[in-house]
């Protein structure tokens, strides 16, 4: 006798969800469904702390009335099916996660397997601590989870459900449950699934549409038909659109860039304001892969200060492209300098934010996010907190030399920021001050401030192009040593601290077979953490220290 | 108010006989109680009975019509005394409360209470806190039930019978003047499933109609030389009667006895576990029709010494499904087949793991391996998680790279006012150092993971200040601090911890996480809460009490997310010159619960067409240089990270999610550690006032104007 194998079981469903996210509601409604249905329904969770936003499991067993009651009538040992309340890895039939991470977790844990089961994920990602925590971009692999799911599933619905619901301003249990009854993985209709949603009372309408809209992404086929799930019709896998994903993010702006690469290449003046157009056509001589980005940093050094800035830009890319190695391809080495040559010459001051937060397109993008609509007041308030450096940094050489000396003028913005500023941004006082702050873009170049990272800058230029001349690849890891360059205050004080040490080490390295490779391993190791521990011990263990 | 409101699901406990329910674990076990004829409830919070206690609480109006007492006791002590009530009335009472702490906690009553014995039955419900899950150490209820000789029900895990343990825990309780202990496993809480109920009962005797004719027996007092007369009783008297009672009523189940001359005994709440392993091995089938005999232990303390033996002899071999450790159980067996001259083989813990939760994959392997040994043909079939690891068609075949897993423990909601307290204590230990942070039970304890790390021990429920004690002594140097949430702190922690700090003169901090509920356990009341309850009282400060046990050192913070001000205010404890215990009250409220209460409110507010303001927090991706400073001193659900739109920028951005409640710790963090002009706070006005309409069009009209200049100038450069 081996009535399991044969097919005398329960359905066996898992939801893997994160805490708080709505996995015990869709389990409830997984139950009342089938029970409407005829089923008999079991339905376990691991409650507790584990509900606090943690990785949590719920389990469902549900004994179709098919199946049968007892075989042997009343002489049965029990009347009612036993149900587990465990999944048993290698023996769950449909396995529904709410996010990508958590079906990774459903893979290696064996619950989703390829012989058996209905995978049915989000593919939003809900980013991990860790993955958040990183200093530079510490996100998992999305592909290779989303690889995994495929490896591991009989059929895979793969959509972003999360975004589904949102746009049905509802939950993604809702939307969960339409993929579940859309994949028809289980025998009910379509109105029994729905039994449960209209039952609940609150938020029915929403919450349908996001059923009808998980219900659509499953991929399902009309099934009034009455093809079974199984049959060899149905798609092994459907993966619909997934634009919460950061790959996807990551790879149309990729596509972008292609595209402003095509238009460059015919006609770069068009890519620019009319003030560059002259600048642009110089772009023509330039390696074709660096032109977009070449032509970014044209209008970004020109909005941030002025057609001379954006010359003197192009004049610094422009000695990277000579000594560029591999012109005809993706153009490396003058790609990178073009991107950091422009994010450091465009250092975010006290005067470029002020500029950032007053921008028409930036009050519209604040609109839409707090999706208010056209005539509604709107306020916006800023947290800021201007240093006393970066109030002298800004101003002219002498004035701020003297200020960044005088007791007074130190306890006068002591008072005014000691707590930290909030400025309604939407005032008109607000609004004239930022404004105002925004046009003082002439001081700038007058500022201490300037002319310290000018002088970096040329350094670093120098340092790369000196690299780049006997090792292309190694001046393109100097360019890219730029990026430990970021933040504000502290952050950004202990950014350059790093980056002095990677120059020191990149000019240990030259002349290494391996120098690129290495410089780039430590750069990896200047933004795993925020004191500096990683990137010391590995400079200690390689003996790069100064 | 608690987090999970059961209102309308207790409705179903007024069903009478014949009906068939289909509810939840916990509200079958409080449909029992009525159905028994409880006089009294009581019980202290925790998971996984946290929501019978809501339930209860719910319920209690059905409570009054019946005649029951309920309280939400102080603290598991509390409820296991209450249950004293029981020892000269016939009155049948009932606590609950986590175990195995709650137990710790009560072991003191419950060892006096079962010394003496009870005339009434008293039922102890656990929830058993162990395997996936659990938020506790990893021990076993089962060795309170040996040292107490109180009797442990174990059932399977299966509502209906659940159900009906309840009602013959009370009478196996009376039949043996014992308490009697009912173990929900940690799954069988939350199990949903149905059963068919009987009438409600009125207690035979109320509480009052006990009271009109006070008893005492001075037998039944703990205090020599009674004491040494209840050691007898409950070896000459309880135990043989508790043993007749559970034979005559066949608690313990035997099954398919001369299927096979092997079987399997295992504890009751194992049982559908061991089934569906039998049904993977092709030995059973969904409804227990099994190869293997099976003895089901619904009882596992005490082991009845017969019905074992009955079952081993005539058997070559037995395995014994024991789930944690010790093997109390095993042992037990051990020497009853020993000392009868019982010949069986006994396997258990030589075949199934010695330690850790009995899941269905850990049962199956075991009972694989023992069918293999005894009674290979008993096999019909393999399933796949027996195949070995390396084997493609294993589950656990490597189908996912490992490092794209990561774990994802339980951390702070959105919101929580728990959060800036802790960016307030690591921006404070900038200027102060580190310091030795003793930490205690409750949601402020997940700030012992990432980002905060903050928190070096745990030893208890309210323990955190005496977890420190040692640490604080006045000539310790660099300040301890103790962490205790408002629950420990009623709990016990302010004569365990305030007290004793106050009295041995200690120089520690202690912080007070006051968020006006019991918050880890589903936002219970509690007697600092701000509610206003018809039936309990509230609003009874914390400070007020720290100080009328002598402390001199004491500040409120009624505002958690002003973070420089909880920055400044530890600088300040932990660096002033004062002596002895210096005592934080950080207050604000739980954001669960408030958005419970809140939400509600707002939408009725927009609804009349009230002013209505909507706060959230946002980050410009312009400004963002995705350095992600904000996230590590804060670890908020609601702030995230996301791909940078900037074409020549690569990092993620940091960004804040729809979910954002508009709690302002981003900003006061931006603030208070100096992060970066990035974080905005969005507030949208709703049925706006003749007022705001004018000011918006004011407002319009001018950064129109202003914004000229500045769009031309970048109008020469961007592309139109």
């Amino acid at each position: 006798m081996s009535s399991w194998a044969d097919g005398r079981r329960p359905v066996t469903l898992a939801i893997l969800a994160l805490g708080g996210e709505g996995g015990g509601v869709l389990a409830d409604w997984v139950v009342a469904a089938a029970e409407g249905a005829g089923y008999r329904a079991q339905n376990t969770s691991v409650a507790g702390v584990a509900q606090r936003t943690g990785a949590t499991v719920y389990y469902v067993e549900l004994f179709p009335p098919a199946r049968g009651a007892s075989p042997n009538g009343t002489g049965s040992v029990r009347d009612e099916p036993i149900m587990s309340i465990f999944p048993t890895p290698g023996e769950v039939d449909i396995v529904i996660t709410s996010e990508l991470m958590e079906c990774g977790r459903a893979v290696q844990r064996g619950f989703a397997t390829p012989d058996r089961t209905t995978l049915i994920t989000s593919t939003n990602r809900v980013y991990s601590i860790d993955e958040k925590m990183a200093l530079g971009d510490g996100r998992v692999d999305d592909d290779e989870l989303l690889a995994a799911a495929q490896r591991a599933s009989k059929r895979l619905i793969a959509a972003d459900f999360a975004a589904i619901a949102e746009s049905a301003d509802s939950v993604i249990s809702a939307s969960l449950l339409g993929a579940l009854a859309g994949s028809g993985a289980l025998e009910l209709t379509r109105e029994q699934f729905e039994a449960p949603i209209r039952a609940f009372g609150r938020s029915v309408e929403p919450s349908l549409a996001a059923f009808a809209g998980g219900f659509d992404a499953s991929g399902a086929p009309e099934r009034n038909g009455g093809a079974t799930p199984d049959s060899a019709g149905t798609p092994a896998l459907s993966v619909t659109h997934q634009p919460g994903s950061g790959r996807t993010q990551e790879s149309a702006k990729a596509t972008g860039e292609r595209r402003r690469n095509e238009v460059a290449a015919t006609d770069p003046a068009s890519l620019v304001g009319p003030e560059l157009r002259e600048l642009a056509e110089r772009t023509r001589g330039m390696p074709a892969a660096a032109r977009s980005m070449i032509l970014h940093g044209l209008v970004r050094t020109g909005v941030y200060q002025d057609l001379p800035y954006a010359e003197r830009y192009l004049d610094r890319v422009a000695r990277f492209a000579e000594v560029e190695p591999d012109r005809d391809g993706a153009a490396r080495l003058t790609v990178e300098a073009a991107r950091h040559i422009a994010l450091w010459m465009c250092y975010q001051d006290t005067i470029h934010v002020a500029l950032q937060k007053t921008r028409r397109a930036r009050m519209e993008r604040v609109r839409t996010e707090a999706k208010a609509q056209r005539n509604q007041l709107l306020e916006v308030r800023e947290f800021l907190h201007p240093q006393i450096d970066e109030i002298t940094d800004t101003l002219p050489t002498a004035l701020g030399a003297t200020l960044r000396r005088s007791k007074a003028f130190q306890r006068l913005v002591e008072r005014v920021t000691h707590k930290g500023l909030i400025l309604n941004t939407t005032s008109v006082f607000g609004y004239t001050l930022l404004a105002t702050m925004a046009r003082c873009r002439p001081l700038r170049p007058r500022s201490l401030r300037f002319g310290r990272e000018q002088a970096a800058i040329e350094q670093w230029i120098e340092q790369a192009l000196a690299a780049a001349t006997s090792d292309g690849e190694l001046g393109r890891e100097v360019v890219q040593c730029q990026e430990v360059l970021k933040g504000y205050g502290a952050t950004w004080a202990h950014g350059s601290e790093s980056f002095a040490k990677l120059m020191t080490a990149a000019r240990k390295l030259e002349g290494a077979p391996d120098a690129a490779e290495r410089l780039a391993a430590l750069r990896a190791a200047a933004l795993a953490d925020e004191d500096g521990a990683k990137l010391d011990s590995e400079l200690r263990s390689a003996a790069l220290v100064s | 108010m608690a987090e999970r409101s059961f209102a309308v699901e207790v409705e179903q406990l007024r069903r009478g006989s014949g009906e068939t329910l289909h509810v939840e674990g916990i509200l079958a076990v409080t449909k029992a109680l009525l159905q028994s004829g409880v006089a009294y409830v009581g019980g202290y919070q925790g998971a996984p009975i946290s929501h019978l206690m809501d339930v209860l609480g719910d319920a209690q109006p059905i409570l009054e019509e019946l005649g029951v007492y309920f309280e939400n006791s102080a603290s598991e002590a509390t409820a296991a005394a209450m249950l004293a009530a029981s020892v000269h009335y016939p009155l049948r009472g009932a606590v609950t409360f986590k175990s195995t702490v709650g137990l710790n906690v009560a072991s003191d009553a419950l060892a006096n209470l079962s010394s003496g014995g009870v005339l009434g039955g008293a039922l102890i419900i656990l929830g058993e806190d162990y395997g996936e899950g659990s938020s506790i150490m990893q021990e076993r209820a089962h060795a309170f039930a040996m040292k107490s000789q109180m009797w442990l029900l174990d059932p399977r895990p299966n509502v209906s019978a659940i159900v009906d343990a309840v009602e013959t825990g009370f009478e196996l309780s009376e039949a043996s003047n014992t308490p009697v202990m009912l173990d929900l496993r940690l799954r069988s809480c939350h199990l949903h499933g149905s059963f068919v109920a009987k009438d409600n009962r009125r207690p035979a005797v109320s509480v009052a109609q006990a009271l009109e004719h006070p008893k005492r027996d001075v037998g039944r007092i703990v205090l020599p030389p009674a004491s040494f007369v209840h050691e007898q009783e409950k070896i000459n008297e309880r135990w043989p009667a508790a043993v007749r009672f559970i034979k005559e009523r066949g608690l313990n189940e035997t099954i398919n006895d001369d299927a096979a001359d092997v079987g399997i005994i295992t504890q009751g709440g194992l049982y559908n576990t061991l089934n569906r392993s039998l049904e993977l091995l092709g030995c059973s089938d969904a409804f227990g029709n099994t190869t293997v005999p099976l003895y089901v232990m619904n009882v596992t303390y005490p082991v009845v010494e017969d019905e074992i033996i009955d079952f081993c002899r005539g058997k070559r071999a037995v395995l014994l499904v024991e789930e944690g450790q010790p093997d109390y159980i095993e042992q037990n067996l051990n020497t009853i087949l020993r000392r009868n001259g019982v010949e069986t083989a006994l396997h258990g813990k030589d075949l199934l793991p010695v330690a850790g939760e009995y899941t269905s994959a850990a049962v199956t392997k075991g009972v694989a391996e023992f069918l293999r040994l005894v009674l290979p043909d008993a096999i019909q079939h393999e399933p796949a998680l027996l195949r070995d690891r390396e084997d493609p068609a294993s589950p656990f075949a490597t189908r996912v790279a490992a490092e794209v897993v990561q774990p994802r423990p339980p951390g702070l909601c959105t919101g929580c006012p728990e959060r800036p307290i802790f960016s307030g204590m690591k921006l404070a230990e900038r200027e102060t150092g580190e310091h030795h942070v003793s930490a205690d039970i409750g949601c402020h304890l997940f700030a012992i993971n990432a980002p905060f790390e903050l928190g070096a021990t745990t030893m208890g429920y309210g323990l955190g200040s005496a977890g420190g004690a040692a640490l604080s002594g006045p000539g310790a140097g660099r300040r301890t601090v103790a962490f205790m949430g408002d629950g420990g702190f009623w709990h016990n922690g302010l004569t365990s911890g305030v007290g004793n700090a106050v009295f041995n003169k200690s120089d520690q901090l202690l912080v007070v996480v006051d968020n006006a509920y019991a918050a880890a356990t589903g936002g219970q009341d509690l007697l600092s809460s701000k509610a206003e309850t018809p039936t309990r009282s509230t609003q009874h400060p914390i400070e007020k009490a720290a100080r009328g046990v002598g402390v001199e050192w004491s500040k409120t913070i009624d505002d958690t997310f002003d973070v420089g001000r909880v920055r400044d205010t530890f600088i300040d404890a932990l660096t002033t010159e004062d002596k002895g215990p210096k005592v934080l009250v950080m207050q604000s409220e739980c954001q669960l619960n408030r958005q419970r209460r809140v939400k509600p409110e707002m939408r009725q507010a927009l609804k009349e067409g009230k002013r209505v303001t909507r706060e959230r927090f946002g980050v410009d991706p312009e400004t963002c240089t995705g350095d992600h400073a904000c996230i590590r001193i804060s670890g908020c659900p609601s702030l995230t990270i996301t791909s940078n739109p900037d074409p020549m920028r690569t990092h993620p951005i940091a960004t804040v999610l729809d979910s954002c409640v508009g709690c302002g710790v981003c900003g006061a963090n931006a603030h208070a550690a100096v992060l970066c002009p990035s974080f905005y706070r969005s507030d949208v006005v709703h049925n706006p006032t003749a007022g705001d309409k004018v000011r918006a069009r004011v407002r319009g009209w001018w950064m129109k104007r202003a914004s000229a200049r500045l769009e031309g100038h970048a109008a020469r450069f961007e592309a139109a």
